[in-house]
């Protein structure tokens, strides 16, 4: 198991991810002896899991049984223990591609936080690429390190302790991109600037306020960043339903069929239930869901030219 | 390989690369040749004065169609902060210009620098000095957009080439807006070493995107309908040859004999042979406008000569016609090498696909994706992402509840994303006036085994599980 690589048969030392049903599902260190429970029941590592194809249904000691799925960046996203706010895979997917990131880029992040984002770069630029990203909580910093080794990404990424606002990414010329997800964003521009190749890269900057979007979209004009956007992207999530709406009863008119809706222009006839005093019609339909995300944060985005 | 000899940089424009062109937000593909006209927001030029210079350098036409290099844009006159507070007495009386449409073109054809002719429209502007500084702002900003024609040349890259297209030609490309597009690269787990199927009528640029994110490791088989894969945006990105070597594609038609194990190779001179009016039809085609990357003359030409003749040709400006002709016309023995060539790919996608073990599954076609999904899905190995993309709601619908009924699937989840746009000035931000109304909707998942499988089986040894699929059918 890698993040950046698939295989196929569930191995000691892999992060697996138990998958119990829709939404619900945490990641589990497969270990020879271990075990792990569920509402299902225990799942035995020896036996359960070890050896067997990622995909596979797992039959718990209750009887009941879960899926046990290849971790992905995206499947850590939703999974991992928060240390700090994360980025979820939707601002992830914009910033990886506005970025221009892929195989064989060079990244600066910071601060690391929770490494939800980091994943996902080192997956998308190994396996030749480099993150270099900087956290300057020393428990947070040493968290992820741990968790790079174990998701045997350890050899892509350095992490170093340090205040980006003052002392920088502790690298020079060598990045592609930068991004930035502090508090204080103008801070960094300068240094981010400095890390970025003489050739010029793209940066972008994550920030909850629109205040700290105006600072940093003016410190970035004041460093000669040029292509200076900013957006915002918001995920909407249907649920796929099957809906009777009644028809009304209109009452009769003499000589007339009596409902008013015309059976020829209905999509599925079968759908009308005939006999029964209240008719109804039945269609699919994309419910939005009740609430959603209506915002993470902005995204501003830049590129900095030779000169 | 013939590609265009390498400059000492890959951060210097090449003859032979392929560019992208930016006034503003409008971008235009090009390749970069010598001697030939581009025409580009209203105006001729020539890239030749541009090969040399660092991707990024902005340049100004000039008469005779030549760029110079800009270096840094100057901001104007910033000694002159006369203005007023608010506009009680602004009068539109359509006279507060003095100069008329004539003068202005006189100015023109002068040939006078576009930051003078702006600049004159302010001396001869009788309310500038008492509009705010705000709307002083705006109104030089409106004009530098007319008359100074600042174009940057930049790399190509999906970022670039999926903006460019959504704005330009959305319709080639199924409205598939360039943050669903980013969705769908994360949601796919697209990267290096990947063994994935592509299905996609997005006139190659979803492919192109898939193949950048996995820069040249792994393998893609594309699978395509018709008479071959189009390919038109694929060649904007100027990948290198190695990345067309992992690459191979697959007709739709044939997918049904590859699951049910009847595909041979003894259907491919058939195959060959209804090509063969394509390739013809490419030489025949003396259209240079699409016929251009020799980089990736092998796989690429016959798709990208079912592109041409549509519009978008117009867009996509390519390599002059005489390079290429000798090329087009090829020898005998040219064309059979090519048709080798086309053969041992296909038998490479065959072999790909009968392993039934692909990494993921992108789809994003015209078509309507239930019956291309229920059937792709089979190629795929348990525990991978899959994602479809299509450009309305509804058929996404239908397309989940059979997917829910035949199994093998969990995580479903049908979403789309909204993408807006901000103007950040100071004491000015807000979001932009108008938003894109749609950029189509996602059906993402997970596979896994089948539940009609015998869980108990822990032993998947490749034929045991060839078995199950045949059960199945």
């Amino acid at each position: 198991m890698s993040f950046i690589e698939y295989g196929d048969m569930i191995k000691e030392g892999d992060t697996a991810v138990v998958f119990l049903g829709h939404e619900s599902m945490f990641p589990v260190k497969v270990q020879h002896g271990g075990k792990t429970q569920t509402k299902y029941g225990v799942i035995r590592h020896s036996t359960d899991l070890i050896g067997k194809k990622y995909g596979s249904k797992v039959t718990c000691s209750k009887g009941g049984w879960v899926y046990i799925l290849y971790p992905t960046p995206e499947l850590w996203t939703l999974n991992l223990r928060h240390r700090t706010q994360i980025l979820y895979s939707t601002d992830i997917s914009l910033i990886t591609m506005m970025l221009e990131l892929k195989p064989g880029s060079i990244v600066c992040e910071s601060g690391t936080g929770s490494a939800s984002l980091s994943h996902a770069i080192i997956r998308t630029i190994a396996p030749t690429g480099h993150l270099y990203t900087v956290e300057f909580h020393q428990q947070r910093a040493e968290k992820a390190v741990e968790e790079f080794e174990e998701h045997k990404v350890g050899h892509l990424v350095t992490v170093k302790t340090q205040d980006v606002c003052k002392n920088g990414f502790g690298v020079t010329n060598i990045a592609d991109a930068v991004f930035l997800d502090i508090p204080s964003p103008w801070e960094a521009v300068g240094h981010a600037k400095l890390a970025l190749k003489h050739e010029g890269g793209r940066i972008c900057s994550f920030s909850p306020c629109i205040e700290q979007v105006q600072r940093t979209c003016l410190a970035l004009e004041e460093h000669g960043f040029t292509e200076i956007t900013t957006s915002e992207i918001l995920l909407r999530v249907y649920n796929v339903r099957t809906i009777s709406l009644q028809i009304p009863d209109l009452g009769k008119a003499d000589g007339n069929s009596s409902t008013g809706v015309d059976g020829g222009n209905l999509s599925n006839e079968g759908a009308l239930c005939p006999n029964l005093q209240q008719e109804t019609i039945q269609f699919k339909s994309g419910v939005p869901l009740k609430e959603m995300v209506g915002h993470t944060g902005y995204l501003t985005f830049a590129t900095k030219n030779l000169f | 390989m013939e590609a265009s000899p390498r400059s000492p940089s890959p951060h210097v424009i090449c003859e032979g690369d392929w560019a992208v062109l930016k006034r503003d937000d409008v971008f235009k593909a090009v390749a970069v040749v010598k001697r030939r006209k581009i025409v580009f927001e209203k105006q001729w030029f020539c890239l030749d004065n541009a090969i040399g210079h660092v991707y990024g350098t902005s340049f100004e036409v000039t008469s005779g169609g030549s760029l110079q290099p800009k270096r840094t844009l100057e901001e104007m006159n910033p000694e002159t902060k006369e203005a007023g507070t608010d506009n009680r007495n602004i009068i539109d009386d359509g006279k507060s210009q003095k100069l008329t449409h004539d003068d202005i073109k006189a100015l023109k054809d002068k040939g006078i620098k576009g930051e003078e002719i702006v600049q004159q429209l302010i001396e001869n502007s009788t309310t500038f000095r008492d509009k705010t500084e705000f709307a002083q702002d705006k109104y030089i900003k409106k004009k530098k957009r007319k008359y100074e024609a600042v174009i940057t040349i930049i790399k190509p890259s999906t970022r670039i080439l999926s903006t460019m297209y959504y704005a330009r030609e959305p319709g080639k490309i199924n409205y598939l807006r360039y943050d669903t597009l980013a969705q769908m690269l994360t949601w796919g787990n697209v990267h290096a070493g990947n063994k994935m199927i592509v299905m996609e009528t997005c006139a190659g640029l979803v492919l192109g995107a898939v193949m950048e994110r996995m820069g040249g490791y792994g393998s893609i088989v594309q699978i395509y309908p018709g008479e071959g894969p189009v390919r038109a945006a694929t060649s904007c990105f100027g990948f290198p040859k190695t990345f067309f070597d992992t690459l191979s594609e697959f007709p739709l038609s044939k997918l049904a004999s590859i699951l049910s194990g009847t595909f041979s190779l003894t259907s491919l001179p058939s195959e060959s042979e209804e090509k063969t009016p394509v390739a013809k039809d490419k030489n025949g085609s003396g259209d240079d406008k699409e016929l251009s990357i020799p980089e990736v003359d092998m796989e690429c030409s016959p798709k990208v000569a079912m592109e041409s003749g549509q519009p978008e040709d117009q867009e996509i400006a390519g390599f002059a016609s005489d390079a290429l002709d000798d090329k087009a016309k090829g020898t005998t023995y040219d064309k059979q090498k090519k048709q080798e060539e086309k053969k041992r790919k296909l038998i490479a996608a065959a072999a790909l696909l009968k392993n039934k073990d692909a990494d993921g599954l992108i789809v994003s076609s015209r078509f309507h994706p239930t019956s291309l999904l229920l059937l792709l899905l089979e190629l795929v190995a348990p525990s991978r992402p899959f994602v479809v993309y299509c450009q309305f709601k509804e058929p996404l619908l239908e397309c989940y509840a059979k997917l829910r009924e035949k199994g093998g699937v969990i995580n479903l989840r049908l979403s789309e994303t909204w993408l807006r746009n901000y103007q950040i000035l100071p004491d000015r931000s807000h979001p932009k006036l108008i938003m894109s109304g749609g950029g189509g909707y996602l059906l993402t998942g997970i596979t896994v085994k089948n539940e009609s499988i015998n869980t108990s089986d822990c032993l998947d040894e490749p034929s045991s599980k060839k078995r199950k699929l045949q059960e199945h059918h």
